[in-house]
Parts: C-alpha cells; sequence; structure tokens
C-alpha cells in the first residue's frame, strides 16, 4: 500500500471518484458522508461476523464522553443507512457513498487494509427486481466508465437457500442452528452430517447434565452440577446454563434428519450454472422433493425478467447457489464483479439485498434495501498490464 | 571469518535452560562486559556471535534477517512474525520451555465443553448481555486463525497483556486464550480449559531465519553448528 498518492496515480483516482459522483447523482443517489471512527459499542455488533472480525477497534477516551472502544469504519452501509432510519424508515431513499474504509487481514494477505469504495444503497424501493436490476447495471455502467476492461460476474440468491430451510419440516431448533451456520459452509455441512447421523456418545459430562435437565426440578439438579464444577463467575448466569442444558436435552431427543432432506439441501446448494438453467433445475429439484419455495424463485425469475429489460442477457448470467455465503450482509440477490485477468486482485465491485439488516438497525419491519459499491484502486489496477499492476 | 548471529532469551528461566542446552553440546555461552550490556560470546566454536534479546523480539529479528539464528518460543514465533513460513525455519525443539496455548471457559459452564459449545451459547449470550463473547488474550493472531479453523465466529477478542486468566472472574472477559504450563493456574482461577481448545503446544524452538544473509561462509558455518548441536539445520 503506498502512504502516499500522487502525480499521475492521485489525477486517476481523484477522476475515478469524479465519474462514480456524477454518476450516481444522475441516477438520482444523493452523496452522503460519514464520520471515519465512531462508537465500537454501538454499531460493532450489527455487522456481521466476518466484518465485525475484521474491524480495527481501540481503546477511546472519546470526545464523546464515552469511555469504550472506537472502531475505524470498516464500511459505509451500517452507518449510512442507520442515519437514514433515524428519520424515518417508511419513505424510499437513495444514497451513494465514497471514501475509504479499514479492515484488517489475515497475516501474510497482501489485500490492502485501508481501501476506497463508491457504493449506492437503494432503501424503501417497492419493486424489489427492479431494484435489483437497476442497482447491478449501474455499477455495471460505473465499471464501464472506469474502463475496467474484461469483467467476470458471478451471481447467487441467498433467499433460496433460506427459503429451502424455512420450507423443510425440521425443529425449530435444527433449522435456526443451519440458518445460523449458513454462513460457515464446513460447519454447516458438518451439522448436517451429524443430523443424518443421529445425536454421538455423550460425555459423560454432558449425559449427567442431559439427565438433569430431563429430571424433576431441572433447575436446581443442574445448578448442582454446575456448583460442583466451578465456582460462578464472570457475566454468564446459572440459568443462562440451565436453558442451554434443556436445550441440549431437547436436541438429543429430536428424530434424526432423513437423508433425502440432507440430500436436498447439499443438491440444491450446489447447483450452478447459467442463472436461466440454474432457475429450472432448481424449480425440479425443489418440485421432486416435495417442497415449495415458489416464492423465491419466482423472486429469482422476476430478478432476471427485470435484468433482461434493462438490457442485460440475465439468463446467461453466471449464478452459484453458495455464492455469497461469506457474505453475512445479504439474504437475497447478490453479486460480485472481478477483473476476468486479475484474480490476484481484490474484487472490482460487489453488493445485493440486506432488508433483514434494516431490523437489525432499528427498523420495525425488514425495510427493502439493495446496496452495492465499487472499488476505484482495484478498477486502476485492473486497467494496467498483469505485469505492471499492484495493488 | 564469516559469523553467524545467533540471538539468545536475554533473561529468566529460558536464557538459563538455552545456555545449558549450549553447554551439553561443548558452546559455552558467556556474557561479556557488565550484566546490563546485552552482548556475549561463544566459546567452544569459532564464527558464532551472540546477541542477548527479549524472548518477544526475536520473531522480529528472525524474520527481517538481522539474525541468522535465535531461540525463542514457537508460539511467539508463530504469534509474532506474521507470514512467518516463508522467512523462518522451526529447526529443533529444544526439549525445554514447554507451553500449552488453551482456549479456558469459566469451569462452572458445565454445558460448555467444546468449541462448537463455545459458538452454540454465543448468540443467547449475546441475546442476554447485549455483546459478544469476550475473548481475552495476548495471541491475537494464532487465536483469530485457530477459532476461525473451528467455525466460530461470534466473538471479539480483548487485549489483555497480564493476569489474563482473572478476566473472568472480573467480568472483563468470558473466555481466555493463554499459555498454561499445568493445569493449578487455571484451576486457581475456577478455569478449565476445552476438550479441542488445544491451540499450539510449544517449547523452546531453536529458528533460523531464511530472510538472513547466506552467503558460502555462512552456510559452511552453518554445516559446522549443526555437526556440533547434532542437529539437522536446513534452510
Amino acid at each position: 500500500m503506498n502512504a502516499v498518492r500522487q502525480g499521475e496515480d492521485h489525477a486517476a483516482i481523484e477522476s475515478a471518484l469524479a465519474t462514480l459522483a456524477a454518476l450516481f447523482a444522475a441516477a438520482g443517489y444523493a452523496p452522503v458522508t460519514t464520520a471515519h471512527l465512531f462508537e465500537a459499542e454501538t454499531l460493532i455488533d450489527l455487522y456481521g461476523e466476518d466484518i465485525r472480525g475484521r474491524a480495527f477497534l481501540f481503546p477511546g477516551a472519546s470526545s464523546a464522553g464515552g469511555g469504550g472502544d472506537l472502531c475505524l469504519r470498516p464500511d459505509f452501509t451500517v452507518p449510512v443507512v442507520r442515519a437514514h432510519g433515524a428519520n424515518g424508515w417508511d419513505r424510499a431513499a437513495r444514497y451513494a457513498y465514497q471514501g475509504p474504509v479499514f479492515r484488517r487481514q489475515d497475516p501474510g494477505s497482501t489485500r490492502p487494509m485501508e481501501y476506497l469504495q463508491a457504493g449506492i444503497e437503494n432503501l424503501g424501493a417497492a419493486d424489489p427486481a427492479e431494484a435489483e436490476a437497476q442497482v447491478f447495471t449501474l455499477i455495471q455502467e460505473g465499471l464501464e466508465a472506469l474502463d475496467a476492461g474484461p469483467v467476470a460476474v458471478m451471481t447467487g440468491d441467498l433467499g433460496i437457500a433460506f427459503a429451502l430451510l424455512d420450507a423443510l419440516a425440521m425443529p425449530a431448533r435444527r433449522r435456526h442452528r443451519l440458518r445460523r451456520h449458513f454462513w460457515r459452509p464446513r460447519r454447516f455441512h458438518q451439522l448436517i452430517e451429524e443430523f443424518v447421523a443421529g445425536p454421538a456418545a455423550p460425555t459423560a459430562l454432558r449425559a449427567r447434565l442431559i439427565a438433569a435437565a430431563n429430571g424433576p426440578d431441572a433447575p436446581g439438579a443442574i445448578a448442582a452440577i454446575a456448583s460442583e464444577a466451578g465456582d460462578p463467575i464472570g457475566l454468564r448466569e446459572i440459568d443462562e446454563i440451565a436453558a442451554r442444558a434443556v436445550a441440549l436435552a431437547e436436541a438429543a431427543a429430536d428424530p434424526a434428519m432423513p437423508a433425502e432432506q440432507a440430500g436436498l439441501i447439499e443438491t440444491a446448494l450446489s447447483v450452478t450454472g447459467p442463472a436461466g438453467n440454474a432457475l429450472a433445475r432448481l424449480r425440479a429439484l425443489t418440485a421432486e422433493g416435495s417442497v415449495d419455495i415458489t416464492p423465491a424463485l419466482d423472486r429469482f425469475e422476476a430478478r432476471l425478467a427485470a435484468l433482461e429489460r434493462a438490457g442485460v442477457d440475465a439468463a446467461a448470467l453466471p449464478f452459484d447457489a453458495a455464492f455469497g455465503r461469506n457474505l453475512e450482509y445479504y439474504e437475497g440477490f447478490v453479486f460480485e464483479i472481478t477483473a476476468e485477468h486479475r484474480p490476484d486482485l481484490p474484487p472490482l465491485a460487489g453488493g445485493g439485498r440486506y432488508d433483514a439488516m434494516t431490523r437489525r438497525l432499528g427498523a420495525d419491519r425488514a425495510v427493502p434495501a439493495v446496496g452495492a459499491m465499487i472499488r476505484p484502486e482495484a478498477v486502476l489496477a485492473a486497467r494496467k498490464l498483469p505485469a505492471a499492476g499492484n495493488q | 571469518m564469516t559469523a553467524l548471529t545467533l540471538g539468545l532469551p536475554s533473561k529468566g528461566r529460558l536464557q538459563a535452560d538455552t545456555i545449558g542446552w549450549f553447554a551439553a553440546r561443548g558452546i559455552d555461552i558467556a556474557r561479556t562486559g557488565d550484566a546490563r550490556q546485552y552482548a556475549a560470546r561463544a566459546r567452544g566454536i569459532d564464527g558464532l556471535e551472540v546477541v542477548m534479546l527479549s524472548a518477544g523480539e526475536i520473531p522480529r529479528e528472525l524474520a527481517s534477517g538481522r539474525i541468522h539464528l535465535g531461540v525463542t518460543g514457537e508460539d511467539l514465533i508463530r504469534e509474532r512474525a506474521p507470514g512467518w513460513q516463508d522467512r523462518i525455519v522451526l529447526a529443533a525443539g529444544l526439549g525445554f520451555g514447554h507451553a500449552d496455548l488453551i482456549v479456558a471457559v469459566p469451569a462452572f459452564w458445565v454445558d460448555v465443553e467444546t468449541m462448537a459449545d463455545l459458538d452454540e451459547v454465543a448468540e443467547a449470550f449475546r441475546a442476554r448481555h447485549g455483546h459478544g463473547l469476550r475473548i481475552a488474550t495476548k495471541y491475537h493472531n494464532l487465536t483469530r486463525a485457530f477459532f476461525q479453523s473451528k467455525g466460530v465466529a461470534d466473538y471479539r477478542l480483548a487485549d489483555s497483556q497480564g493476569a489474563t486468566e482473572a478476566g473472568p472472574k472480573n467480568q472483563s472477559c468470558e473466555a481466555i486464550v493463554d499459555i498454561t504450563s499445568s493445569g493449578g493456574t487455571l484451576r486457581a482461577n475456577h478455569l478449565k480449559p476445552l476438550a479441542d481448545g488445544l491451540i499450539l503446544q510449544s517449547q523452546a524452538t531453536l529458528c533460523l531465519s531464511r530472510a538472513a544473509e547466506w552467503g558460502d561462509g555462512e552456510r559452511a558455518a552453518l554445516a559446522r553448528l549443526a555437526e556440533r548441536l547434532g542437529v539437522a539445520l536446513t534452510l
């Protein structure tokens, strides 16, 4: 990462940012700015786990009077959407932002820890498919305006997997665990295998705990086991332990997951190919499995139609049903655009639908929300010859 | 003649054990000048210069190539030298300075025995207390990598540079990642290790820097040293 950008490099990035600002403004997106620093306590838990883990936190003694940790802005969506909601959620709005974000990278990674984003948020739009198509095509226009060169697009739809998990018959607790671990594919796969195989032999302690939870005076019996193990210390209290013990006892009594159900989940999540074919395959798979996720698949179809109307060859767009499983923000349409000949670069752009996050940000219901951003530095790097490129 | 630079821990039990280990192989290491100076001399072999450094600095000196060899804990190499695999060779465990880096939780959490359990309670904890589980440690990199390998993501690191094991009792964290050489400290603080929470079994380790200057002279000196020590020293 260059500490100072000057000369041609400076001019190129300023020009790219100005180009995107003009493009987004012309499309009706109002420019907004946000602070670089905010108090961690109020915002950091609103992020998904990946971004939360990458955020730069440090001790505060902030001017606002709080003594808690401060956080360097890891993205724009949370502060922008939260500020929108503070003035009422019941209105449509479009925002454009640009500036640096800060994310910790893994040791040894060459990915930048500070980089520019120029993006848009489309909130409260009445027609979800139209809003998604508009955001997608505007980002495509942005990349063309920056002369990004040949790009590869990947799309997904997390709403399909969630609809499938909701529609399949299973204990509510199991559904909840699968949804929670959806973002960690390896753990998700492990869980499905465990559900099919049935409960593993419990440890002696676990067996005692389950017996206590199933017996008379469960809270007292569980408390006795806990106090025998050690003094109660820390914030987590005995009733929280008892509640988990009861949940463990209930889960131990759940029936095994039918192999066909596990197969349907894994097969649906492995559907890849041109979006048009993927839609047909998902309709066939769910029909064979006698599970109805028609509304989710209809949304997928409506999006493809809206994209076609916007001039995109939507049926041919690459689709991967598992795409986006590392992007906890999103819950529906999701896409990413990379430089075709530069796999060494981070994605040039990406975005998707994140209605559910608006509820975490304070809305009393999930407000329609689609957003996406371009990484101008990556785009400029992609324009250079591969040998000369750096990022 | 070309000399290799060897960085050794500058104090404590680790220094004494390291000097003893070299002495047992016929290399006597003695400080030169007064005890506050961090220079030392090696007798019994030619072409070996010794510098005394804090054990925590040695990973960085190895990674940057300012020393050819160094002795420090494997945990410190893995924690403090990001991307160390390209630059540092863990050549030989020296058989002392044993310490396990482990994940520990309050012993009375009888519903939590594994990393998966820890992850499962994180959600309910967040709902009840308004924040995620706080894991106190000074081993941030090793903790992140280990938790990721176990599929545990719903937590926050809390920095702790000392008395980490008292954190849960003081309510400054829910769980800890720390070095333990016996279970005594854990028990005294009402903590227990998780069954699959062993992150690393560390010991004092003789390390080679790939980033240092390695000409013919240095390589010849390394071969002589390897023969004398009776360990393989391969770059």
